[in-house]
């Protein structure tokens, strides 16, 4: 018998192989495909931002946790990496380095690690880096390198706004949706990913597949993505029908800005979402209306990032009221 | 579609070893450990002394109230302490030690006792018998049967619902016992219905047991007041509330229990023990053990004669393998986990599971990330994550308002937190306070 002590422990001796670092894996892995479309479509800018975000992040943390906080170094978990890449996928890639890096920084230190690091931070952090960076420069924040000119090939240095933009600008001087509709790319085009936009939001099929992957390795629900989409979908479509010649179509909404990556990766968030399934629900139908509100009748072309951030701040509220249904409530005592 | 209930559960690997294993039978041990305490509710009474013989099923610690049991002694032989011996609590307990005769040969005798299928008994005999025999729940909770049993004129009561679930992973007692005394079985059912004048009984087996499925589907098929339900495969199936609303879609309420929805469980080992008491005079005296781990060279199951040590069931395998780390009474989910290996097998004990060094340690804690899993496995609609933080802070009270209580510490939450939280031990300790301050209260 081996001399080592015998463990005694309370029940469960066993436990499931998921760990929250193979859970922060996996949705590394879901965004390698639209990370790759992005490589092909904007060349090395894409390389260096993300390259840049995920350091600073990384690196910040390190440093924080470190010299300033004192307390223990929690880098290897996964999850500043992966904030990182979320961040990165949601700036320009021709935003200057410097800017990257203070978009980390305001990531990691303001919205993580001043809330008391992961699992506490109220906000989504790759989210609150981004919106920080685009209403400090706004200039750089909007102007992306664009493949509307030669349709199908890897972008030169042109920049523009994006299809959002261009239907916002173009309503505002009165144009019809007819008239716009030759300024923007075609449907497919946007599926794919040759269009203007962040880093990676632009290809929504890569996006949806790596969507699907994190559903189907249970990472996360497929509630949150299905209600905010399907919401803006509805919306946007009740517009459109109503007016087609001043509000875009629903594919368009749904394929264009950050739609799909907020709904599948953004707003999916563990720590910022909320716990239960109904209030997932609610959550998501919320992201999904004031989005269309901000597209549609706000001042910037683009509301998801705006919408996720409003809607983490009900995240408590949705988790106190929207409980789960307790076994053996409100029923009658006696089958009679 | 198989039957299951409807929120949260988990399908933890089930790791079923033995499930091909016929039950052996355990030598005689030369002495055993009979703790007082083997029930919940009032221990027994002891009424013998150091240096009585005893013999074989003979009351040795009488009921000590109604929410009680009878304890006999599992052998014939001489008692030659009654002491404080660590029982699987970890703690001390009274217990009635006793050499075992070894010429006496009603210790050894092998009675093959032969299918009795008449039931003779009146109902209320037969609530007396399973009184007097020391009968208790053998699925883990070993709650007094009688007790159970004991419903006043009037209640509302049609279904028996008889629990063959064993979702723990590894045991298989259960699952052999239905297997080799399926007939013996069917007749117990039959005394309980007798007893309680109901004419529904409905055996609840999870679908990973198709062979004992079949047998008891075969044995019923002519009869009108027996059925048999597949149920889909998900812990904690076998928790009570669990499986009165998986076959029969009626839901327990809140602190109730399923007498309140017209129906009484009681696992199949304990519908064996009823039968052997009825029909064959044989109090409860021993059990069926399963003895497993991935290690273990023989894991297989055994009829255990209660008091038995567990080291004695640890070396008819072959011994501790090298790097042994644990050793859990019951199964992985809701077992026990044991130091001391001279602790007697009790009538509570389905199983002995023997874990080594890679399975055998925590993950560390880390931050909760928010992933809601808890919650969603939670087969009682809590917030585990909540339930912990509370007890963390010592807000009891909102605790009790959060349903703590309601808790069955199938340990689901713990398994699946992906940052190794130790949520079930916190809501035990907090259930505990909040359960102080509810009588205070009261």
């Amino acid at each position: 018998m081996s001399t080592q002590p015998i463990i005694v422990s309370a029940s469960p001796h066993v436990h499931s192989d998921r760990t929250s670092k193979k859970l922060m894996f996996d949705v590394i892995i879901a965004l390698t495909p639209a990370f790759l479309v992005s490589i092909y479509v904007f060349g090395l800018g894409a390389l260096i931002v993300t390259s840049v975000a995920i350091a600073s992040c990384v690196l910040f943390e390190y440093l924080i946790q470190k010299y300033l906080l004192k307390t223990a170094v929690t880098i290897t978990d996964g999850s500043a990496l992966l904030t990182g890449i979320l961040l990165a996928f949601n700036l320009p890639s021709n935003l200057p380095i410097w800017m990257v890096i203070i978009g980390g920084l305001v990531a990691i230190g303001v919205a993580k690690l001043s809330f008391g690091g992961l699992g506490f931070n109220i906000f989504n952090p790759a989210l609150v880096g981004r919106v920080f960076l685009l209403v400090s420069f706004p200039v750089q924040m909007t102007m992306w390198p664009t493949a509307i000119e030669n349709n199908t090939n890897v972008v030169d240095a042109v920049t523009g706004a994006t299809s959002l933009g261009v239907i916002k600008e173009g309503l505002q001087y009165g144009d019809t949706m007819t008239e716009i509709s030759s300024r923007i790319p075609s449907a497919i085009d946007m599926l794919f990913g040759f269009t203007g936009g962040s880093l990676g939001e632009m290809s929504g099929l890569a996006l949806l597949l790596g969507g699907l992957y994190l559903i189907f390795r249970k990472v996360i629900s497929w509630h949150i993505p299905v209600f905010v989409l399907m919401t803006m979908a509805v919306m946007t479509g009740i517009f459109w029908a109503l007016d087609p010649e001043h509000y875009a179509n629903p594919i368009i909404h749904i394929l264009s800005g950050g739609a799909i990556l907020g709904a599948f990766y953004m707003a999916t968030d563990l720590v910022t979402s909320p716990m239960t399934k109904k209030g997932m629900i609610i959550f998501a139908i919320g992201i999904g209306i004031i989005t269309v509100v901000i597209r549609l009748f706000g001042a910037y072309p683009e509301g998801v990032s705006f919408a996720i951030l409003i809607m983490n701040a009900f995240v408590p509220l949705i988790n106190k009221y929207f409980k789960p249904r307790r076994f053996g409530s409100k029923i009658k005592a006696k089958i009679v | 579609m198989l039957k299951t209930f409807p929120k949260g559960g988990i399908h933890p690997p089930e790791n079923k070893l033995t499930s091909a294993k016929s039950i052996k039978k355990m030598p005689v041990p030369k002495m055993v450990y009979v703790p007082i305490s083997q029930h919940i509710g009032i221990p027994a009474e002891i009424i013998v002394n150091v240096k009585d013989k005893v013999e074989i099923g003979q009351v040795i610690a009488k009921s000590g109230g109604f929410v009680s049991s009878n304890v006999h002694s599992p052998v014939a032989g001489v008692v030659t302490k009654i002491d404080k011996i660590i029982d699987t609590s970890g703690y001390k307990k009274q217990c009635i030690v006793i050499r075992t005769d070894a010429k006496n040969e009603s210790n050894f005798e092998e009675i093959d006792y032969p299918l009795k299928k008449d039931i003779t008994m009146e109902p209320k005999d037969i609530l007396q018998r399973i009184n007097d025999y020391g009968i208790v729940g053998l699925g883990g909770a070993t709650f007094p049967s009688h007790v159970k049993l004991s419903v006043k004129e009037g209640t509302f009561l049609d279904y028996l619902i008889i629990n063959g679930v064993e979702c723990e992973p590894y045991l298989t007692a259960d699952h052999r016992l239905m297997l080799e005394k399926a007939e013996e079985i069917l007749v117990g059912i039959k005394i309980l219905m007798h007893a309680l004048h109901i004419d529904k009984a409905i055996i609840g087996i999870e679908n990973n047991k198709k062979d004992a499925i079949d047998i008891l589907k075969k044995l019923t098929v002519n009869d009108s007041g027996i059925k048999v339900a597949a149920l889909q495969v998900k812990y904690p199936q076998g928790g009570e509330k669990q499986l009165v609303r998986a076959i029969l879609n009626r839901e327990v309420p809140k602190n109730g229990l399923p007498l309140d929805v017209g129906v009484i469980v009681h696992n199949v080992g304990t519908i064996f023990a009823i039968y052997q008491a009825i029909q064959h005079n044989k109090p409860l005296i021993e059990r069926v053990v399963t003895v497993t781990g991935k290690k273990l060279e023989n894991a297989s199951n055994y009829w255990v004669k209660i008091g038995t040590p567990i080291s004695d069931l640890v070396n008819e395998v072959g011994g501790l393998p090298e790097g042994t780390r644990k050793i859990v009474n019951g199964g992985p989910m809701m077992g026990k986990a044991i130091k001391n290996l001279d602790v007697p097998v009790t009538k509570g004990t389905s199983g002995i599971l023997v874990i080594s060094e890679d399975e055998a340690s925590r993950g560390e804690p880390k931050n909760c990330i928010r992933c809601g899993e808890c919650v969603d496995v939670c087969p009682m609609g809590l917030e585990p994550h909540l339930l912990m933080n509370l007890s963390e802070k010592g807000m009891y009270e909102k605790a009790g308002s959060e349903d703590i209580m309601t808790c069955i510490e199938c340990g689901s939450c713990s398994y699946v937190c992906p940052s190794h939280r130790p949520l079930l031990d916190y809501i035990r300790f907090g259930k505990t306070i909040v359960k102080k301050l509810n009588t205070v209260k009261n």
